[in-house]
């Protein structure tokens, strides 16, 4: 039984109820992400699901406030009625994980961001202001509705990427932008890694704005149409007035050659790849996003490969998306660990799940301080627990 | 004089054997106890208050900011980070017991990374130093704060410093990918690194803009960004602040994002044209300074555009900069402001509140009617695209009252930008010049939040301890 209160108060009675009884919530916002990270094991279940709506849209102030159930679907369509845009272009993730609309509030709690993060930022980037509730019962608020605020301790950044351990996200207040006029790329065939994300690193090296930039292996490419058949494939993408983007491509073509993609292709192109579309999953298979230091991508790929796993670079070689049988996960982290970075596991069969270090685990000095926060703002420890670390 | 915590009478007493034992731990240079040498240290970009601290410590590693720190836990000493010392909120005030501990001799750049477009410098490294570490290979770091010159980076991580240009590029926070962190107890912690999102929760995020109340950074790793292939500015005056807002108002829902929008009414013109000399038109109630990026045809193909966009609001003049030299002498007014400000009047007191865009117009009034209900002249900066409002009041310290009125106006205004839904800082941090505005902005409830983060990362409340939040009530505590 999934309580679904309407209202911020009724979160705050759903959590004060569960504080009163010492039992733990599964907190959700629609509940597409259930599979990420760890299991939760709770008495009850909470979702923001019917707390939904735009609460405020000021184009000319490039802000945009919803309750946290409102789906991004919903969110995209609004803004794309002002011309405007999510800036960190998050992924729609249900090829992955499992057909559903997917929340604002469960985008910005796992802080999951598209191809355009390499040049614009995450979604935490963009979050500036949030109400939420934390694991006494308490509504509080962070940030506001402008563009800039330093005003005490930054809990937007706290509660981004915190997978709902916290508090509960009940309305987020993100900046916007412009959509772009024009939507241009320029593909290379090349013959591995190493030449992709060197021609990566040239693109996102030059004066000209490149806003998206990925690898994708033969087998990766093969499942986006438009990129089929030509083997490995580097891809590099510009977005803006249509006169500028003609011109930035025209002298990239000319400085690293390729081949251009028009408006419509790249656009399908590039949803391709923030949905992850390119990397081919079995259903038992585990999933994990690795952030490593762009120029070490190509090492953790083959590493990846090597161990029998499959994957794909974006972010200029930054971020490796990568699927492969539950036991390759102690080469994912450490090839992950050899490239200076991080891992998620994204999906994965149960057992696992509750048996491996789903995120890198914290240093000693830094667990202390990271449960001495969580008793901060959740002291009964209800509200996901477990979710990131075990016994957190 | 502001009102600071009781000072720790043990610890004042102590004062030989704390400093003997920083001795210990630093070269013989590295530890200041003498109070004509300490006097330097008593005040920051806030200089209406100054306190003398027991003694400062300026190491040079990150292994010796933990050694001082955990000296320091162990004996309950107070500590004040301190960067360049310009925070314009008083962030790096000390406390008659406290050590300052000084960043200004980890000033190495670490490592410059250009394929992976990172840098990590230590925490003494400034603002500009890091951008004139790359610029070379056409490379900067994107947020600008007008202190630039003078302002270190692990100042701009501990207040989320911003800029001109951040409309485009995003404040301090968006532009770090790492720190390296001493905590209170001496331990040493890295966040992040040399890769765009770490997993974990967002630590990088809730340190940047903490005002250095929950840790130390000692190095961090940022962002460098490949500079635009050219920049130009145009100024475009009007005869109304009104106007002028509409104007900014049309240029945002074009569609397009200058890389800068800065507006500034009337007396700021003056002061800054008297400083500057760049051409400020003199008759203008409020002037925009608009910056594009690209290459000549695109800069040329976006000021053609946000010129035809401000036609209808018949602009008094419009000037589009011919040259890299009349851009720089544009933006020298503008950077210059405050201190053009501080030519003609004896002293001044900056504000920091952002607004919504669009009460800008309603704001500027009751600021004007409040200007004369104080009886004081203030000069308004405004980073237009986003919001962020720099009321500059001029007064007189000399005058009896003269600053608590200062003072007051600024309260007032900024409470004003909280009422009109905005906040009270949008660059410069609470300090403890906006401490006690913090209850107009949040509920108790929600202090009381941000208190336990703090003391979750510094259970004993040594680090800054007076900045941020409202003093303990003292009725309250003696009831207790």
């Amino acid at each position: 039984m999934i309580d679904t209160p309407d209202d911020e108060a009724g979160i705050v009675s759903a959590i004060r109820a569960a504080a009163d009884a010492g039992e733990p919530v599964l907190v959700q916002g629609r509940g597409t992400k259930l599979g990420m990270l760890r299991p939760v094991q709770a008495a009850r279940s909470l979702s923001t699901r019917n707390l939904t709506g735009i609460t405020l849209y000021s184009p000319k102030e490039l802000i945009v406030s919803a309750r946290a159930g409102t789906t991004i679907k919903d969110l995209e369509a609004t803004l794309a009625s002002g011309g405007q845009h999510l800036i960190a272009e998050p992924p729609d993730l249900s090829g992955l994980l499992g057909e559903g609309e997917q929340s604002v509030g469960g985008v910005v709690a796992t802080n999951l961001s598209g191809p355009r993060r390499v040049a614009w930022g995450a979604m935490r980037d963009h979050v500036m202001g949030v109400r939420a509730v934390n694991g006494a019962g308490e509504a509080i608020r962070s940030g506001g509705r402008v563009l800039k605020n330093v005003t005490g301790l930054d809990l937007c950044k706290l509660l981004g990427g915190s997978h709902g351990t916290l508090a509960v996200l009940t309305e987020i207040t993100l900046k916007v932008l412009p959509a772009p006029e024009l939507t241009g790329s320029l593909a290379f065939a090349v013959q591995g890694a190493e030449e992709g994300v060197r021609l990566l690193s040239a693109g996102l090296c030059s004066p000209y704005g490149v806003s998206g930039a990925a690898y994708l292996p033969a087998e990766a490419a093969d499942r986006v149409p438009w990129l089929k058949g030509q083997g490995a494939m580097a891809i590099i993408r510009i977005e803006d007035f249509a006169r500028s983007v003609e011109y930035r491509l025209g002298q990239l073509l000319a400085e690293l050659g390729g081949t251009l993609l028009d408006d419509e292709t790249s656009r399908a192109v590039w949803r391709a790849i923030r949905d992850v579309i390119p990397l081919r999953t079995e259903p038992g298979d585990a999933i994990w996003r690795v952030s490593v230091r762009p120029s070490n991508g190509p090492r953790a790929l083959a590493a990846v490969t090597l161990a029998g796993g499959r994957g794909f670079l974006d972010w200029g070689g930054g971020l490796l998306w990568c699927a492969g049988s539950p036991d390759i996960h102690d080469s994912v982290r450490q090839a992950a660990i050899d490239g200076k970075g991080t891992w998620t596991v994204v999906r994965a069969p149960d057992g696992m799940r509750a048996a491996v270090e789903v995120l890198p685990s914290e240093p000693p000095a830094l667990q202390r301080i990271t449960r001495r926060v969580k008793a901060a703002m959740d002291p009964r420890g209800i509200l996901n627990p477990g979710r990131m670390y075990a016994g957190l | 004089m502001i009102e600071q915590l009781e000072p720790k009478s043990g610890v004042l007493a102590r004062k030989d054997a704390i400093v003997a034992g920083l001795r210990r731990l630093l070269p013989g240079d590295a530890v200041i106890s003498e109070s004509v040498r300490l006097k330097p240290y008593e005040t920051d970009g806030l200089p209406a208050f100054r306190q003398v601290p027991l003694a400062v410590a300026l190491p040079s590693t990150t292994e010796e900011v933990a050694a001082v720190l955990s000296f320091l836990h162990s004996e309950g000493v107070r500590v004040i980070p301190r960067g360049a010392g310009t925070s314009l909120s008083g962030g790096a005030l000390p406390m008659a017991d406290s050590v300052v501990v000084g960043m200004m001799r980890m000033n190495r750049i670490v490592d410059i990374n250009y394929a992976d477009r990172v840098a990590t410098v230590q925490a003494g490294v400034t603002n500009i130093g890091i951008t004139q570490a790359v610029a070379g290979d056409g490379f900067f770091y994107a947020p600008d704060p007008s202190s630039q010159l003078a302002c270190m980076i692990g100042g701009n991580v501990g207040m989320n410093s911003g800029g001109a240009h951040c409309l485009k590029y995003g404040v301090t926070a968006n532009n770090l990918l790492g720190l390296r962190i001493v905590t209170i107890e001496g331990e040493i912690i890295d966040i992040g690194g040399e890769y765009l999102d770490a997993a974990g929760f967002d630590w990088l995020g809730l340190l940047t803009g903490s005002e250095g109340m929950l840790a130390m950074v000692t190095e961090v790793t940022v962002r460098i960004l490949r500079a635009p292939e050219g920049q130009r500015a145009m100024l475009v005056a009007f005869s109304s602040n009104e106007i002028a807002g509409s104007a900014v108002d049309a240029i945002i829902g074009s569609g397009i994002i200058p890389v800068a929008l800065e507006f500034m009414d009337k007396p700021a013109i003056h002061a800054c044209e008297a400083f500057a000399h760049a051409g400020y038109p003199l008759d203008a109630e409020a002037l925009l300074i608009i910056e594009v990026e690209g290459c000549v045809a695109e800069q040329d193909d976006l000021l053609a555009q946000i010129a035809a966009l401000c036609q209808p609001f018949e602009p008094i003049s419009l000037r589009v900069s011919q040259s890299a030299a009349e851009s720089l002498a544009i933006w020298k007014g503008r950077k210059g402001a405050f201190g053009a400000v501080g030519r003609i009047s004896p002293d001044y007191l900056c504000m920091d509140g952002t607004i919504p865009t669009s009460q800008l117009p309603f704001v500027l009034r009751r600021i004007g009617e409040m200007s004369t209900q104080y009886g004081l002249g203030v000069a308004n900066i405004f980073h237009a695209g986003d919001g962020n409002l720099h009321p500059l009041i001029m007064f007189d310290a000399n005058e009896p009252g003269c600053f608590e009125r200062a003072e007051q106006f600024g309260a007032d205004i900024l409470t004003l930008c909280v009422e009109v839904g905005g906040c009270l800082t949008g660059e410069h941090g609470v300090g403890v010049e906006k401490r006690e505005l913090m209850k107009v902005q949040f509920t108790p409830i929600e202090l009381d939040q941000q208190r336990r983060i703090k003391t979750a990362w510094d259970p004993e409340w040594l680090l800054n301890p007076s900045k941020v939040f409202p003093l303990p009530d003292r009725a309250a505590l003696e009831a207790a």
